[in-house]
């Protein structure tokens, strides 16, 4: 069985500025959501605050909680419903005392709906201290990631590739955590891990191709860059579907059945996996590309 | 390369059962008899409090109160020295939380200080005198030295205390670790009743023993004239046909006569009258011969029971109370005078604590979490399977064959090094199933390559292995660096998706390449088939 056909010859370097254009217009889009909803929608790792998850062996109404919640003045936090028979309630940093708020929250909705009514499942309380912390760990393990990967792929192989894929990770981040706020989805510690894995991934697959565009060029010293670029894409592309399907699949088979925990992250990595699959193909090969037109590589070959 | 098929295929046998070695407790739980659960590993897999329920809580111990505290004493034994020694000061109060400031009427007494601070006290050095009006005003400092020597001790009691109070709870593996200058992590799983943990964790449990100011009135002192030595503080009283609790305000001595470091043991005892709970305690040597005088100097006052600024109960010393023992009623419940007691044993904390951080789950979304996991590698698994063996035909059987032994492979190493399996982990090894047959990808498509230019079975997986090998090394260890910055900076449940990607990425490589490679040579060496089914 054969999906993509041995012989085929798709001009992908031809297509480079669509491409780039193409992302450009992605990662305008994803910067002016973020600016357009006024940062992103941190969940409580970050931003500090309370979640707390409770299930119900009764029929309730939000109303009713929201109403049983006005002694404790967290009437205004956010409740959603989450599955048939539970509700997520997140209150903000601020907005009462964090520490003893689930006791109480469990006391009063016990008292509203019964003793064996309800039942806490969840409870997360980060102070603000954390959150910073945390959201300072966060971006470190993001920039480290990436200049790790730079000095290895510098040292693997050459500089001019390593931009190539750095520059194609920084366009997968971008992308992903701006799909995040366009559908205004919370983020969190969670999908942090979600973004490195998907550097992780993405940067898998674009060295596959670059491997391949380094077999060839040793091969063939006196073809043009752009045409041995081309050509391994090409070579490569039945394996980066293939891969990109199976990991595509076991990441439906989370979103679908790995619950609610999971539900996003799942989400994160299925756009991560999308993004970075096209960027491998369409973005880290032409910046090599366009960085030896700018630096040309006078001993080796032409352009 | 080892190119004896029989020594390769020994090394997978040898991995393998390694691996279920350590599974073994994990897969039978308690069905082994004892002979074999001797020489077996005790642990099964370790699950995070995500999956088996509990509590993880980050507290900050507050090492700067535990300094102020030092200070402040320190400020009071000053102040009695120069007392005694007739040194004439018109104040003396600590200003920062590291430094007193004292004033002076005129130099002699200031020097006549300083020779005291010299000889009594060299932990202290004056950092700034100034002269204003005749009068001297001096600020002394402690040395920074000992400044971080006191806030190290306070974090190192606060660990203990902790420790001890966890301990008395009855919590099975409890796990409660320092991190950094001033935090503890302390990780309760299978907790029942989250908040009572939490009271007994947080509370500060500084028992205090203080005469009532009974020469003034309390009403003059609610009305803000507080007179010097003494301060307001609130007791609660049950109110017994309402079962309401009432706030009532008391006027006690600021100085302690006792503290709770002065007691040998606490235990709960039920009253013989109603049945309620109370806390009997029992001093220590020193604190039964303090006693024994504090109440002989002060029969008829009242003597209020002090718990973290909150009055328990100010009874009228009747007489002189001998023996070492005493007791602190007031209106609990069973299990609030159980932890009471078992708070005032474990002492108390060195300095307060304040909860940064809590994540408790319930034992039934754990269950959940492990069940939906649990489906989601099922599916996640047939679904690959399945397709590999549609798109590779008995090669994608090979190479399911590796897939299979790597999910041994990563589960068998979470056991041997005890690592905690969490749901984000649950969710690599999900990913990784989707990632493990990468390799064999790469390797497959390099052979189908290598064939169409013609070449024999044999020569065709030599070179798709051969050529294959680096990309597969180049590209896993990109990933393993975004793995190990995951593990490096994450948290809980991300270090354990950390975890399992590491782990599965590398049982990956062995799998994918080194086991399929066995099965391959057999067929085209010993077999000498004439074509892969690939």
């Amino acid at each position: 069985m054969e999906f993509i056909k041995p012989d085929i010859n798709f001009d992908f370097v031809g297509k480079m500025k669509v491409a780039l254009s193409i992302s450009l217009v992605m990662i305008f889009i994803s910067i002016a959501s973020i600016a357009w909803h006024g940062g992103l929608n941190f969940g409580i790792d970050f931003a500090g605050g309370a979640l707390v998850q409770v299930k119900f062996n009764t029929p309730f109404t939000i109303d009713k909680i929201r109403d049983s919640f006005r002694p404790l003045g967290i009437q205004n936090s956010i409740i959603q419903q989450y599955g048939p028979t539970e509700i997520v309630v997140r209150v903000a940093e601020g907005a009462a005392d964090l520490k003893e708020l689930s006791g109480k929250m469990e006391e009063t909705l016990k008292k509203t709906f019964g003793q064996d009514a309800v039942e806490m499942r969840r409870v997360e309380m980060v102070g603000p201290k954390v959150g910073k912390d945390l959201t300072k760990k966060a971006l470190l393990a993001i920039l480290f990631s990436w200049i790790g990967m730079l000095i290895y792929i510098a040292w693997r192989f050459e500089l001019r590739y390593a931009a190539g894929g750095i520059l194609a990770l920084v366009h997968d981040t971008i992308i992903t955590i701006g799909a995040f706020s366009l559908l205004n989805k919370e983020f969190d510690l969670t999908i942090v891990a979600a973004l490195l894995t998907i550097i992780g991934y993405s940067i898998n697959d674009t060295i596959v191709v670059f491997d391949r565009i380094r077999e060839n060029s040793r091969k063939n010293i006196r073809q043009p860059l752009a045409e041995v670029i081309n050509n391994s894409i090409n070579q490569t592309l039945s394996r980066t579907i293939l891969t990109s399907f199976t990991v595509f699949i076991v990441l439906l088979a989370l979103f679908f059945f790995g619950g609610p925990v999971i539900h996003d992250f799942a989400f994160a990595l299925i756009v991560g996996v999308v993004v970075g699959t096209y960027s491998s193909i369409f973005i880290a090969s032409p910046i090599v590309l366009i960085w030896e037109r700018w630096m040309p590589d006078k001993i080796r070959r032409k352009p | 390369m080892i190119k004896s098929i029989g020594i390769r295929a020994l090394i997978v046998l040898v991995v393998c059962l390694a691996a279920l070695f350590y599974l073994t407790p994990s897969l039978l739980s308690d069905s082994l008899p004892a002979f074999w659960k001797k020489n077996l590993p005790a642990d099964k897999i370790h699950l995070g409090l995500d999956l088996q329920g509990g509590m993880h809580l980050v507290l900050e111990v507050q090492t700067d109160k535990a300094l102020e505290g030092t200070i402040e004493r320190i400020s009071n034994d000053i102040k009695e020295t120069m007392m005694e020694k007739k040194i004439r000061f018109r104040s003396i109060a600590r200003t920062h939380t590291d430094a007193i400031t004292l004033e002076f009427p005129d130099h002699p007494a200031r020097e006549a200080f300083e020779k005291i601070l010299k000889d009594n006290y060299p932990d202290f050095e004056a950092t700034s005198t100034t002269q204003r009006e005749g009068r001297e005003i001096v600020q002394i400092k402690l040395k920074v030295k000992r400044a971080q020597e006191i806030k190290k001790l306070a974090m190192e009691q606060g660990l203990e205390t902790i420790r001890n109070r966890v301990d008395q709870f009855g919590i099975t593996e409890p796990e409660i670790i320092p991190q950094g200058e001033d935090r503890i992590i302390v990780q309760l799983p299978g907790i029942r009743d989250p908040g009572r943990a939490k009271n007994l964790i947080g509370k500060t449990a500084l028992l205090e023993f203080k005469l009532l100011d009974e020469e003034h009135s309390l009403e003059e002192a609610m009305r803000g004239n507080i007179p010097e030595g003494s301060v307001v503080a609130y007791g609660t009283r049950l109110d017994p046909e309402s079962g309401r609790r009432t706030q009532v305000p008391y006027l006690v001595k600021n100085k302690a006569l006792m503290t709770g470091a002065s007691l040998e043991t606490a235990k709960v005892s039920i009253g013989d009258r109603f049945g309620e709970p109370y806390v009997s305690l029992k001093f220590n040597a020193q604190g039964a011969q303090d006693f024994d005088r504090i109440t002989g100097e002060n029969v008829k006052k009242r003597l209020a029971i002090v718990l973290d600024g909150v009055i328990h109960s100010a009874p009228v010393i009747q007489e002189r109370i001998s023996g070492g023992n005493a007791q602190i009623t007031g209106n609990f419940t069973l299990d609030e005078a159980k932890d009471l007691a078992i708070v005032l044993r474990a002492g108390a904390l060195p300095a307060p604590v304040t909860i940064l951080e809590e994540r408790t789950v319930g034992p039934s979304l754990g269950q959940d979490s492990i069940d939906k996991g649990l489906w989601s590698t099922i599916v996640g698994g047939l679904l690959v399977v399945l397709f590999m063996m549609v798109y590779y035909k008995l090669s994608g059987l090979v190479a399911n064959f590796a897939l299979l032994l790597n999910i041994i492979i990563i589960f068998g190493a979470l056991a041997a090094f005890r690592a905690t399996l969490t749901l984000p982990g649950i969710a690599g090894i999900v990913l990784v199933i989707g990632m493990a047959v990468d390799a064999n990808v790469l390797i497959f498509e390099r052979i189908r390559e290598e064939m169409r230019t013609g070449k024999t079975p044999r020569a065709a997986i030599d070179a798709g292995y051969g050529k294959a090998f680096l990309t597969i090394l180049d590209s896993n260890v990109t990933t393993l660096i975004a793995a190990l910055f995951l593990f490096g900076f994450g948290t809980g449940p991300v270090k354990g998706f950390a975890v399992t990607l590491t782990i599965g990425i590398i049982a990956s490589m062995f799998t994918a390449i080194f086991v399929t490679r066995i099965v391959f040579d057999y067929f085209v060496w010993n077999r000498k088939i004439q074509s892969i089914s690939i």
